[in-house]
């Protein structure tokens, strides 16, 4: 019976105070009387969404309290410098920096147009009995542990890649990017970003397909009912709907991009230069000098890879605070009704 | 004589039974269509890429053969239906070649690393360790027992981290809420994406610094990896429990514990362990997080608070690098055993979270209680 005690109770009280005026506007006060299991079940509850709380701000934390005698030594010099030499004092971020966003860069503009399509097939295109059996398929390959993508991409990828990376050099010089002094084209920030590519499209494909598949159904089918083809609905409806998920899911893609670490370490070799010229063999991001670096290095260098790790943190916490805004605002969150 | 308006009879709607209008019917045109475009296209590109132009290569036929296939299949509908629908039709081939061409890494990756691995696979591989394997042992020599005991214990320790504190927060979330659920469900889902470098790198310098590498360090590390994921599922599960369910639970005088407990829980139930399964299947891939807490091994260590341990991907990712050939098909093998375990994991989930949650109880029961009512 105690546990009984310890229900919603509407007290008589407040139904009294409105009991006069139900047939006005007065709102019916229901006050709320919680028993001691239900406070502590609360307690609990709100405890451990605290401790989740407190978990990302200890990452902070330990990150910036172990890279500072790193940051004290380097100063400025930590953001400009290019060689990674900690016990000369010469160490510097802004090689590794750029070879990450050129990374990350590179897997974004294969995987988002990719994404999209292959959304946009999911939801809108494929017959009704495929639909499940592809989006478990694309989950799955969202499962494939980075791991294997990056032994895949290592040593059954490279090699048809380096044709295509010399093909690209030859006939579209134009480009800067595509210009190579050596004619090295394994290990390079190419073949490690098309891997990554590879690696977030399930990621951007699985966002961008929950979005489009809320895309208002009356407005779609008045699309069709004007006499618009299919993929005039698509343009006209879904498209804009979905952007907030475009955007979104493209975003999460970068930061799964940015912070990338195994297939990447595997593919590349590292080069501390800051270098442009994707297709020439050697190349460097942040996670990949840590995973590299990180066993043969002393305390102080040790500290400098933790400066490196904060600020991979602080950019991969941006990039997705950013898309988890900009993807939650186009999904409803309503409860589902019987 | 008046045509019969059968199609807009409204008001004998009821006795037909309402058909399906189906937007497009295939046409033998449509075949003609792709099949000529596809032929032509590949006559045309063979006779200018192989024969006129001194280019070569598979990849660039396959993909200049796209293109102009592209172009002509176009021009075909432009032709016959218009401009509109040719658009209509090169969108559709487009799409669904995007959409066909994803799966293709699925099953060229799965493929190759069955072609990679099968070479060592042996039952030794599960209950030896590379004890006593030198540089000059034959891969079937030995195997990744030491390494399998590692992953199990280590994923064991993480799930019973994180889970309980996952569905906690998952909880919190959906059924308590207030002023801290925003926040918390920002950083939920900016936590899901943090490099997992970053994640080893902080149980190093919490824990390593002091402790040493072992299986528990590596543990933690996988479970910070792992909260997001089973919180954030948990939390979708949670929110597709009916609020009908719930409302009936308080208004029949049940506390709000009990409510969760006894309605919301196990209404849910095949879907907390599908998240539980998700977490799983992203912590056991996990290779660069125990680069730097577990230290790696290469005999069996089950004691997971002391000493070295070594963990699947951490096998692989070690003896890949090594100039033997009897090491990297060990690895090999390594990599297939985890995508295997990855593979059986997913399909796990898929089953157990298939169903939709409440259809398991009482309105499964309604709904085909409806159906006889009707027929």
């Amino acid at each position: 019976m105690s546990r009984r005690s310890s229900h919603l109770v509407s007290s008589p009280e407040a139904i009294a105070v409105a009991g006069p005026s139900v047939d006005g506007e007065a709102r019916v006060e229901i006050r709320v009387h919680r028993g001691p299991v239900d406070r502590a079940y609360r307690l609990v509850a709100r405890l451990a969404a605290s401790a989740t709380l407190a978990l990302m701000a200890l990452i902070g934390a330990f990150l910036l309290a172990r890279a500072l005698p790193a940051l004290r030594a380097a100063k400025w010099h930590f953001l400009t410098e290019q060689s990674w030499t900690p016990d000369s004092g010469r160490f510097g971020i802004s090689a590794v920096l750029l070879g990450t966003v050129l990374i990350a860069i590179i897997a974004l503009v294969i995987a988002v147009p990719l994404s999209i399509g292959a959304a946009l097939f999911i939801t809108e295109y494929a017959p009704r009995g495929l639909r499940r059996p592809i989006t478990s398929l694309v989950d799955l390959l969202a499962a494939v542990p980075s791991l294997i993508y990056g032994l895949w991409g290592l040593f059954f990828l490279q090699p048809r890649l380096i044709k295509v990376s010399r093909w690209l050099t030859d006939h579209a010089s134009i480009v800067p990017f595509f210009r190579t002094k050596s004619t090295n084209y394994a290990s390079t920030t190419f073949i490690a970003g098309v891997v990554v590519a590879l690696m977030i499209v399930p990621i951007c494909t699985a966002v961008m397909r929950e979005v489009f598949s809320q895309a208002p159904p009356g407005e779609k089918e008045g699309a069709l009912a004007l006499g618009g083809t299919r993929w005039g609905m698509v343009r006209t409806v879904v498209l804009p709907f979905g952007r907030g998920g475009i955007v979104g899911g493209s975003m999460l893609g970068l930061g799964r991009a940015l912070g990338e670490t195994i297939a990447v370490s595997l593919i590349i070799s590292p080069l501390f230069v800051r270098s442009t010229h994707v297709l020439e063999g050697g190349g460097n991001s942040i996670s990949a000098l840590i995973a590299l670096r990180f066993s043969e290095s002393n305390t102080f260098g040790i500290s400098a890879l933790m400066a490196a790790g904060l600020v991979l943190f602080v950019m991969t916490l941006v990039v997705n605070a950013f898309a988890s805004v900009i993807v939650s605002r186009s999904r409803s969150g309503a409860a589902t009704e019987i | 004589m008046a045509t019969t308006p059968t199609v807009f009879r409204l008001d004998d709607a009821s006795d037909a039974p309402e058909a399906r209008v189906r937007l497009r019917r295939f046409h033998p045109d449509d075949l003609t269509a792709t099949c000529g475009a596809g032929v032509s296209a590949f006559c045309a590109v063979w006779l200018v890429y192989e024969r006129f132009t001194p280019l070569s290569g598979g990849l660039g036929f396959w993909l200049s053969w796209y293109v102009v296939f592209l172009a002509l299949y176009w021009l075909i509908v432009r032709g016959r239906d218009g401009r509109m629908a040719a658009t209509d039709r090169l969108a559709t081939v487009v799409l669904t070649t995007a959409g066909l061409g994803l799966l293709v890494p699925l099953v060229l990756i799965v493929g190759y690393t069955v072609y990679k691995g099968w070479t060592a696979l042996r039952p030794a591989f599960f209950v030896k360790d590379l004890r006593y394997t030198g540089s000059l042992s034959k891969a079937t020599d030995g195997g990744g027992l030491h390494a399998i005991v590692g992953t199990l214990e280590q994923v064991g320790l993480a799930v019973l981290i994180s889970v309980p504190l996952g569905v906690t927060t998952a909880v919190f979330l959906n059924e308590v809420g207030g002023r801290l659920a925003r926040p918390v469900r920002l950083i939920v889902d900016t936590m899901s994406a943090i490099p997992s470098i970053v994640a080893g790198l902080f149980i190093y310098a919490v824990i390593v610094l002091t402790l040493g590498q072992n299986g528990f360090a590596g543990a933690l590390a996988l479970a910070v990896l792992m909260l997001p994921t089973v919180t954030r599922t948990a939390e979708v599960v949670l929110r597709l429990v009916p609020g009908g369910l719930r409302e009936a639970s308080l208004a029949l005088g049940a506390s709000e514990w009990r409510t969760v407990h006894d309605v919301v829980l196990p209404t849910s139930r095949s879907g907390l362990v599908t998240a539980v399964i998700l977490g799983v299947a992203r912590a056991i891939g996990e290779t660069a997080p125990l680069l730097l807490t577990i230290g790696g091994a290469f005999v069996v260590n089950a004691n997971p608070f002391h000493g070295k341990q070594d963990a699947l991907p951490y096998f692989v990712y070690r003896l890949i690098k090594f100039p033997q050939t009897a090491q990297v098909q060990r690895a090999w093998t390594g990599a297939l055993v985890l995508l295997a375990l990855v593979l059986v994991l997913f399909v796990a989930a898929r089953i157990v979270g298939g169903r939709k949650p409440g259809s398991a109880g009482i309105l499964r029961r309604q709904r085909r209680h409806d159906r006889r009512e009707r027929s």
